[in-house]
């Protein structure tokens, strides 16, 4: 199974990537978790038809994952990556079985997961993610019923109308303080987001004409079950109080890169301050400080599935190159066009950051709040250990477990960071990143123990 | 537990034509969709009981990520509903707190 290229992650960043190395003449083997290409943007898009309701942009995804129709491309569904060892290669799980993918070249194309969203009662069942939903869109033909939108981010605005347009609007859309006219300075490029813009301003202009009611300026979540089974959802607009009941509430705030592969191999990293979050410090080719291995899309940093395309063929180009399959000025050439598509692509980016902040009650918040999932840490009990001397993130994982559970961290780190940075009155960036440890999915002994001894260590 | 489900079907969903069983009682799938898609389908109510506390939780982030969605499929424990796709008659079991050493079959 050696491939001159392993990439993980069929999104659009892996998928192009695929794509551009085949045709260049390398063999490369697609690491994905689902049993479809698409990742989660072009989720199941390959499979049916006759689904317009999700809009335009998701069918675009169907080209890519016909793109991946080429000898040159081994495609491998179901396939969980759990290390990546600098001298095996890529390790992946199916079936309670590990293989080993040896490979010249690695790109990691593992994409974002949604910003944790904590507040007291977000553990509940009937809570879940905007971006989960959207999933069950895609993948399962299930609207959400009776719902709330809550939280801020463009992709609030795009559910809502996904809802809308299926026949099941939204009950209320409940966002967050958004900084609009504070970020507009950060549109001196808007002429090249403008068709992002016309898109965002029609979303919101379909929310107002379903006459969906929308709160503004919202604070102080919490969520409880009623008896039967509902959501009550209470909130503030400045000192009024709001309660609302529905059958599923839905938080946004943003998307974070899934750093967990990248960090466990030891690649440097960096705190990116607008995005409020850690990601892989890597080249203008997505070259990390391993030179044989790159990352693309959201992974390498937030930029949409537009970024990501371009990302990925500027990887793979970069890799054609080092493979001695592409001289540098052919890499060059057919560069120029993908970075222009990378700039219009992240032109608006700023702009979003700073037009929907994270409040800092979901960095820290209230006490009863459970922040570790997993382990049911609450946010009071992390206050005190960091207030104790538990002042970064080892140290709160050994007094509290924190972040040792099977979500490895995933849902609870940015809040213990923010936690710890409250406590301490220390900038979250100089608390993190967390170390990441293999296997970074949950794989048994018995799995790892059939994986052999490393060749090396049988001599 | 089987509280109404959360969701309605899409314009144009395709039937759910697959049985799977949970827990002894028959739950629908559509091909295609995972376990958990399915359970959410079935029921509002929760999937699992935590080991620390015993609280019901119920698939959460749907990519593979939170791991809220763990149960017994087939008598593998600790498998991500969310990650593996329905087929005719497997067999689910929702997790009541941990799972031990030897559950394994």
């Amino acid at each position: 199974m050696s491939a001159d290229l392993v990439i993980i992650g069929a999104g659009p960043a892996g998928m192009v990537a695929a794509r551009v190395a085949a045709e260049g003449g390398l063999s490369v083997t697609l690491l994905d978790e689902q049993e479809r290409a698409g990742g989660q943007i072009y989720r199941n898009v390959g499979a049916v038809a006759g689904r317009g309701w999700l809009g335009a942009d998701y069918a675009r995804g169907g080209a890519l994952v016909q793109g991946l129709d080429h000898p040159g491309i081994t495609h491998q569904p179901r396939a969980t990556v759990w290390r990546i060892d600098a001298r095996r290669g890529v390790i992946w799980s199916r079936d309670g079985q590990s293989h080993v993918s040896p490979a010249a070249h690695v790109l990691i194309a593992t994409g974002a997961q949604e910003r944790p969203v904590p507040f007291p009662g977000w553990t509940l069942p009937g809570l879940m993610p905007a971006g989960a939903a959207q999933i069950l869109m895609k993948q399962s033909g299930m609207v959400p019923d009776e719902a709330i939108l809550a939280g801020a981010g463009p992709l609030l605005y795009l559910v809502a109308a996904q809802m809308i347009a299926a026949g099941a609007p939204p009950v209320a859309l409940v966002e967050t303080p958004t900084a609009i006219t504070h970020a507009l300075p950060k549109l001196t490029r808007a002429l090249f987001g403008l068709p992002t813009l016309i898109k965002g301003l029609g979303l919101i202009a379909r929310i107002r004409a379903a006459g969906i009611p929308w709160y503004r300026g919202t604070a102080d979540f919490r969520a409880e079950a009623t008896e039967d089974g509902r959501i009550r959802f209470d909130f503030t607009t400045g000192k009024q109080s709001h309660s609302l009941t529905c059958g599923l509430l839905l938080t946004h705030l943003g998307v974070i890169p899934q750093s967990h592969l990248t960090r466990s191999m030891g690649l440097v990293h960096e705190y990116d301050a607008e995005q409020g979050a850690w990601r892989p410090t890597l080249d203008p080719w997505g070259q990390s400080s391993e030179p044989h291995v790159f990352v693309a899309g959201d992974g390498g940093g937030i930029g949409g599935a537009e970024a990501a395309r371009a990302k990925g063929a500027l990887a793979a180009l970069a890799i054609l190159h080092r493979a001695g399959k592409l001289d540098a000025a052919g890499r060059d050439r057919q560069a120029a066009p993908l970075r222009r598509a990378l700039s219009r692509a992240l032109s608006l980016r700023s702009f979003l950051d700073a037009a929907y902040p994270v409040p800092s009650a979901f960095l820290a918040p209230p006490d009863e709040t459970i922040v570790c999932r997993c382990e049911e840490v609450t946010a009071g009990s992390i206050r005190k250990a960091a207030c104790t001397g538990a002042e970064g993130l080892r140290l709160m994982r050994t007094s509290l477990r924190t972040g040792v559970g099977p979500c490895q961290g995933r849902m609870c780190e940015t809040t213990v960071i923010g936690l710890i940075a409250e406590a301490t009155d220390r900038p979250a960036s100089t608390l993190g990143p967390g170390r990441i440890r293999t296997p970074v999915k949950p794989v048994t002994l018995a799995e790892i123990a059939a994986l052999g001894p490393q060749p090396e260590e049988t001599t | 537990m089987n509280a109404a489900s959360r969701f309605r079907d899409a314009p144009g969903a395709a039937p759910r034509s697959l049985r799977l069983m949970l827990d002894g009682v028959p739950v629908l799938a559509r091909p295609g969709e995972s376990v958990a898609a399915a359970l959410l389908a079935h029921s509002g109510g929760a999937t699992r009981q935590t080991p620390v506390t015993g609280a019901g939780r119920a698939p959460y982030c749907m990519m593979g990520v939170c791991f809220d969605c763990l149960v017994t499929i087939d008598g593998h424990p600790n498998v991500q509903a969310c990650m593996v796709s329905a087929r005719e008659g497997m067999v689910i079991q929702r997790q009541i707190g941990a799972r031990r050493l030897g559950d394994q079959p």
